[in-house]
């Protein structure tokens, strides 16, 4: 069994394709995995049956050569993807019951691809936390240092949580401020946020719809590399979906670094940021300069007004994207006599304290006499971050940041609202910029907790992204296996 | 971090609330105007940064707004629209009374 856990997506993959290992073992594995590792929290949903007969179809591909780029590879969805009569809650009570009757594109581009489902990954209440702690059913716990119940971070804190715990090979999140990267760095295994534009959006839960964006967790570049290929691609049904082609991004791992220009924002060692993650980030940028790379100082002078902005962009929009939760048309209703009072007794008890905190500071600053001085700003604002960036890959190639201030913190010690949404404060810029980032493990501090070193690419060379994050990760060297782990 | 600066008081938060089509319990009342406050304050910030001459940034895609032609491209899954409805009837979605 362990040997079947030990394999990495591109392995497994081989291992399949050379008819050493099949889907259906290779599966059952996993679901014996989520089974030993049930305590993490990680699933909200299993879905054996639909896992085994996807496996038994992939193996009758593999034998009949017929392999797709993904054939029996078992994966963990966060459940912000709408899967096809398969429970869907975006971890809130008020879709408990829904179960949708169409395939997101992103999914369905997986399964055309031979992936097989294993079920719905926990996130925070509509993907909207830094921590898990806000999914209606409770948190994840991080299978590292597991017995001292660390946060997996979120928002796609199963989907981490799972691949750092080997019960799903890799899974999909979403990423709106960081909620692909932060729990990526907060776990020890990569994530990748593409170009904004670069997966189909649609059948995916709206929260921020300027900026939400689908990618992988893995546990290597390689396998994030092999994940998008198969999730990335135009959609007509997402009037945001960037009608380019991505090359295949296993041709740009292992190319090396020489000559390419890094930067190292100054603006990314501010006060609060822990040591040893400043210690990692300053031996990344060695490991860069030894492979070749020419380092260069640069600055974004308003990442200090990243945070601000998206906390008043993000909520704006979530208000408008959550008005359609009215017990109307599907999620759960509370009954009363007039239609307004079943509208608020439906929202106000379906939805959790976080996702209403958003929807009435989006309500408030979208609200007449409000409107020019909160979101019209903070939309302005936002373009002097993008063109921050933009002048500095006039000069540079990549940016390498720490993916997050500080490493996992323990679940329930952080109750203001405001000191979780700092969590994000090195993903949120490229977010709003629409620049695809990824974060991946370099080191451990010393607590035994993982640290998360984050590229940020210009806008589609997520080549370029692979490419440098591949050569940062061979140097990095990490190969710790978290203690929760299944074994 | 933590700005004491009164933004919103109670009764705006029954404003919004009320906008926001939420029913709040009175007890979370001074809490959630607290945190408000305390996010409001936050984002104060960027007061600080001169806009005059910035056009606001909606999209970052960098295209415009495809069209398609207006044709009819599905239908005919009225039991599958209603599948999720709390509840249903005739082929419609059944809500409270509206008009008395």
């Amino acid at each position: 069994m362990s040997e079947l856990l030990d394999l990495n997506l591109v392995e497994a993959s081989k291992a399949l394709k050379n008819k050493e290992i099949s889907s259906l073992e290779l599966t059952k594995a996993y679901l014996k995995s989520i089974s030993d590792t049930s305590s993490l929290g990680a699933y909200l949903e299993i879905v054996e049956d639909k896992a085994i007969s996807m496996a038994k179809v992939s193996d009758k591909k593999l034998i009949d050569g017929k392999a797709r780029p993904l054939e029996g590879i078992p994966l963990g969805i966060k459940d912000m993807f709408c899967t096809k009569d398969i429970k869907t809650t975006a971890s809130s009570k008020i879709l408990e019951n829904f179960i949708p009757t169409y395939e997101s594109t992103v999914t369905q581009n997986l399964w055309n691809d031979g992936a097989v489902i294993l079920g719905k990954l926990s996130c925070d209440e509509f993907a909207m936390g830094s921590s898990n702690e806000t999914a209606a059913k409770g948190n994840v716990i991080n299978p590292w240092l597991k017995n001292k119940k660390m946060s997996p971070g979120g928002s796609s804190g199963g989907s981490a949580a799972a691949v750092a715990a080997r019960s799903a090979l890799a899974a999909t999140g979403t990423d709106t401020g960081g909620s692909i990267r932060q729990p990526a760095a907060f776990c020890g295994i990569t994530g990748l946020k593409p170009t904004y534009g670069r997966c189909s959006r649609w059948g995916i839960v709206a929260f921020s719809s300027s900026l939400d964006q689908a990618g992988p967790l893995t546990r290597t570049v390689s396998d994030a590399a092999l994940m998008l290929n198969s999730m990335a691609g135009y959609d007509q049904k997402d009037s945001t979906s960037a009608n380019l082609k991505m090359p295949d991004l296993m041709d740009y791992l292992d190319k090396g670094i020489k000559g390419k220009k890094i930067g190292i924002p100054k603006e990314y060692t501010q006060d609060g940021i822990s040591e040893d993650i400043v210690k990692f980030y300053e031996k990344s940028i060695d490991w860069l300069k030894d492979e070749g790379a020419e380092i260069i100082p640069v600055s974004l002078p308003h990442t200090k007004y990243a945070l601000p902005a998206y906390y008043i962009i993000a909520p704006a929009e979530a208000s408008s994207n959550l008005a359609r939760y009215d017990g109307v048309r599907y999620g759960a209703r509370q009954e009363a006599s007039s239609l307004d009072e079943m509208y608020e007794l439906t929202r106000g008890n379906g939805f959790g304290d976080e996702v209403k905190r958003r929807i009435m500071i989006g309500t408030y600053v979208l609200s007449s006499g409000y409107y020019d001085a909160y979101y019209l700003k903070a939309q302005k604002v936002r373009r002097l971050i993008k063109e921050d960036f933009e002048n500095v890959y006039k000069k540079v190639d990549y940016i390498l940041t720490p993916s997050t201030p500080t490493t996992s913190f323990e679940l329930g010690k952080k109750q203001d609202p405001l000191t979780m949404y700092l969590n994000d404060i090195f993903t949120v810029p490229a977010s709003l910029a629409g620049l695809p980032g990824i974060s991946l493990p370099v080191g451990l501090d010393n607590s035994g907790l993982p640290i998360g070193i984050q590229l940020i690419a210009n806008s589609f060379d997520e080549p370029g992204l692979i490419s440098t994050a591949s050569v940062l990760e061979k140097c990095a060297g990490f190969n710790f296996i978290a203690d929760g782990a299944a074994k | 971090m933590l700005n004491k600066d009164i933004i919103v008081d109670v009764p705006t938060v029954n404003k919004i609330a009320r906008l926001s089509r939420l029913d709040i319990p009175e007890v979370n009342k001074e809490s959630l105007t607290n945190d408000l406050n305390n996010i409001l304050g936050f984002v104060a910030q960027l007061d600080e940064v001169d806009t005059s001459n910035v056009e606001p940034l909606a999209s970052v895609t960098g295209h415009k707004l495809p069209l398609r032609s207006d044709d009819v491209n599905d239908g005919n899954i009225e039991d599958l629209v209603l599948k999720n409805a709390p509840e249903s009837s005739s082929g419609f979605f059944v809500v409270p009374k509206v008009i008395e």
